[in-house]
């Protein structure tokens, strides 16, 4: 009866094994879709924090002032604003005595301490910009200090929501674009802070630990791969690298601090040394992908050429290489964006250091956008907060531009041929 | 009939065209004075003739014995092997073959697969070298120059015997790309009209060039599969190389394309001394004058095609030529 042809396949069974092949396939796609929808939905909510939390980081409230500098003890020379140092003048001067006197005639005693490191800096700019208001009565809006900022954004202590409130009463407070969170540097004070001189320091980082670990990922794949003879010892090389590419980050560190520091006696702190020990960290991973892309050229290219008479190094930096190029590209945009996100090796070398001014080259002391984020998240004032999502946020948009950068420079080589 | 004996006549050394191979830049070149003046460019009369591929039993005349090593006795080869041995690792793939390759001949090695023909054929321009494990022995030489010697490059030689693979393997860049490249590493070119000229030969001695003359730019793997095996013999023609080594050139090709190819090499004969490995007993008839019948690493028979195919000498070729196993 089963081996009737005819009703082999309208059968009960074989019509139940169908469907049941059916659901399974069903049943399958669910699933994926599900992980899908999963990695989806924690992104999203990811995204959706950082920005709810991280978006006031980039805005600070500025409260209006009268200010009558003729009036209190700062004593300056206008005709030394127009010079060189001014801003050392300016620094020098009792700028926060003069804040204070004059936030107490605007608002009362309780507002004595609302302004910090920012108005202070603030007013110092516009003294430079404006020395005559050295020698008149002004109106001035300036930025407040963190914690009345964090009060006026609703999350403050019970003693600023009441100033706040004092201030409100009398419209002399507003909300403003926070340039200066992009443009200045690490500061004690939450209102002062910014995310610049992290921001270079892993700039200047990453170009040190490209330069390095790329052309010798590169070269390292291209030997082993095309030049070097299959023996004990390039299998020994061969697990050395990818044991090395497993290795914690905090090891490297470790290495970067031994070596670097005490054997070779680099500056602590420096982008140079941490891009060098990035650059260990980062190497394998290249070296890894870049193998597994030269692999994959097909040898049929490598024959062609020889045949026409090309060399050994010819066929590999004419054919193999530039076929290889999108993937060795792929595997250093994954290193890079793991080096630019490393934080555990960057400690044990000195960049976690408080430092205030941004670096001017790769020997300056200087810190990282992912440990200025955990410095910040690990500072007691409540203002640090958003300061700290507001990083994130930043460097979320750093990785995504030097990803971008690197997928348009790999898409324009895969065009190429 | 007649008139294709006469084709089928070998140039000798006497013949116009210059042996061994041309200056393929200055060929271009001259053909391009040639256009300017307006005068038809001046092809050599037996390779002007775009017949299709002759029969198996186009006779080839000789005047050499038939039979014996003395067969093209007093002709000097382009090449000649001498008891090659070829070992992969500890397995012997060729046990002691030698033959010759002549300049105006095309020489066919037939035989079932892996009886190492195709080992052979990669022996004469060392393209073994790249497989790791692979050794070779035994003599070969180039004109009388030992091609493993101190004073063969490697490089050169492998410009001097050119070799189209199985595969069409196009570079992945344009047309023009693919032609121009040996010239290029080669410094065969002084400036670029002289390397459009080659390029331009190369692809109108390939056959190529009327399909390709207005999309050369295009990219080498976007033609048609025997569009690309033709691209490939052009490629390998742009060296201006003295051999061409042809590794089963037409498996992966449908009928008509080969049928292309056969003609190809047809036209090619008399400039390059042409050596083609081949599984198709027809396409050896059809192309070659000398057959070399090898078995598990062994030349069985090496001799006239016709002779081979109409009155072998060994058992097995026999046995093979009939389709006894293979």
């Amino acid at each position: 009866m089963s081996n009737n042809p005819a009703s082999r396949w309208t059968d009960g069974s074989m019509q139940k094994r169908v469907a049941r092949r059916y659901s399974a396939e069903r049943r399958f796609r669910a699933l994926g879709f599900l992980a899908v929808a999963m990695s989806v939905a924690v992104l999203a909510f990811l995204l959706f924090t950082m920005a709810s939390k991280g978006l006031g980081g980039f805005s600070h409230t500025e409260a209006r002032l009268q200010l009558d500098l003729p009036r209190s003890d700062v004593v300056i020379d206008p005709a030394n604003l127009t010079g060189a140092d001014a801003g050392q003048i300016v620094a020098q001067a009792n700028l926060e005595g003069a804040l204070t006197q004059a936030a107490i005639a605007t608002y009362g005693p309780t507002a004595s301490e609302i302004f910090g490191e920012s108005g202070v800096r603030e007013l110092g700019r516009k003294l430079i910009a404006d020395p005559t208001l050295l020698s008149r009565r002004a109106e001035l809006w300036l930025p407040v200090s963190g914690k009345v900022d964090v009060a006026a954004k609703g999350d403050g202590a019970p003693e600023q929501e009441a100033i706040v409130a004092a201030i409100n009463a009398k419209d002399g407070l507003r909300r403003t674009f926070n340039l200066d969170f992009l443009t200045a540097s690490d500061a004690t004070d939450p209102s002062a802070v910014g995310v610049w001189g992290a921001l270079k320091g892993s700039f200047l980082t990453i170009i040190v630990t490209m330069g390095l670990a790329f052309p010798v990922g590169v070269l390292s794949a291209l030997y082993l791969e095309e030049f070097a003879a299959r023996n004990r010892w390039t299998d020994l090389v061969e697990v050395s690298i990818n044991n090395l590419a497993a290795v914690p980050s905090i090891i490297f560190g470790l290495l970067g601090l031994a070596v670097f520091l005490n054997v070779m006696n680099l500056p602590r702190s420096a982008p140079l040394v941490g891009g060098l020990t990035l650059a260990l960290m980062t190497m394998p991973v290249i070296v890894i992908a870049g193998r597994n892309a030269i692999k994959s050229v097909p040898p049929s290219i490598r024959d062609a050429a020889l045949g026409v008479g090309a060399s050994k190094m010819q066929v590999v930096f004419h054919h193999v290489l530039p076929l290889a190029l999108p993937g060795i590209l792929t595997g250093t945009i994954i290193g890079m964006a793991r080096a630019l996100g490393e934080t555990a090796p960057l400690l044990m070398i000195g960049m976690r250091a408080f430092i205030a001014t941004p670096p001017g080259g790769i020997a300056d002391p200087a810190t990282v956008l992912p440990v200025q984020i955990f410095l910040w998240s690990d500072e007691v004032d409540r203002s640090f907060v958003e300061k700290t999502s507001a990083a994130i946020i930043v460097l979320l948009v750093f990785m995504l531009v030097m990803n971008g950068l690197a997928i348009y420079l790999r898409n324009r080589f895969e065009r190429r041929w | 009939m007649n008139n294709m004996t006469k084709e089928k006549l070998p140039i000798e050394s006497t013949s116009p065209v210059p042996m061994p191979s041309t200056a393929i830049a200055a060929e271009a070149a001259a053909d391009q004075r040639q256009e300017m003046g307006g005068a038809e460019p001046a092809e050599p009369s037996s390779l002007d003739d775009h017949r299709p591929p002759a029969s198996p039993s186009a006779p080839v005349v000789e005047v050499a014995p038939d039979t014996g090593p003395e067969l093209d006795a007093g002709r000097t080869p382009k090449m000649r092997a001498d008891k090659i041995h070829v070992f992969y690792g500890e397995k012997e793939a060729l046990k002691g073959v030698s033959i010759e390759i002549h300049d105006d001949r095309v020489t066919a090695f037939i035989g079932p697969s892996g009886c190492g023909k195709s080992t052979f054929l990669r022996c004469l321009n060392r393209m073994n070298d790249t497989i790791p494990g692979a050794r070779v022995t035994g003599d070969i030489t180039l004109d009388g120059e030992d091609i493993n010697g101190p004073a063969m490059d490697v490089v050169q030689l492998r410009a001097r015997v050119g070799m189209v693979f199985q595969k069409p393997n196009p570079f992945p860049k344009s047309i023009f790309e693919n032609v121009a490249y040996g010239p290029r590493i080669h410094g065969l070119a002084t400036g670029k009209s002289e390397l459009d000229a080659i390029v331009e030969k190369s692809l109108k001695r390939a056959g190529l060039w009327d399909e390709v003359k207005d999309r050369l730019q295009e990219s080498g793997t976007a033609l048609s599969g025997g569009q690309q095996q033709r691209l490939c013999i052009a490629r390998a023609i742009a060296v201006d190389p003295e051999v061409i080594l042809m590794d089963e050139p037409c498996s992966a090709l449908d009928p008509i394309a080969t049928a292309k190819i056969e003609e190809l090499i047809h036209e090619l004969r008399g400039r390059y001394a042409i050596a083609i490995v081949t599984h198709n007993m027809q396409q050896a008839a059809r192309v070659s004058q000398r057959t070399a019948f090898f078995h598990l690493g062994e030349m069985v028979e090496y001799g006239k095609t016709k002779d081979i195919f109409t009155n072998p000498r060994e058992t097995r070729t026999q046995d093979y030529i009939t389709g006894r196993y293979g």
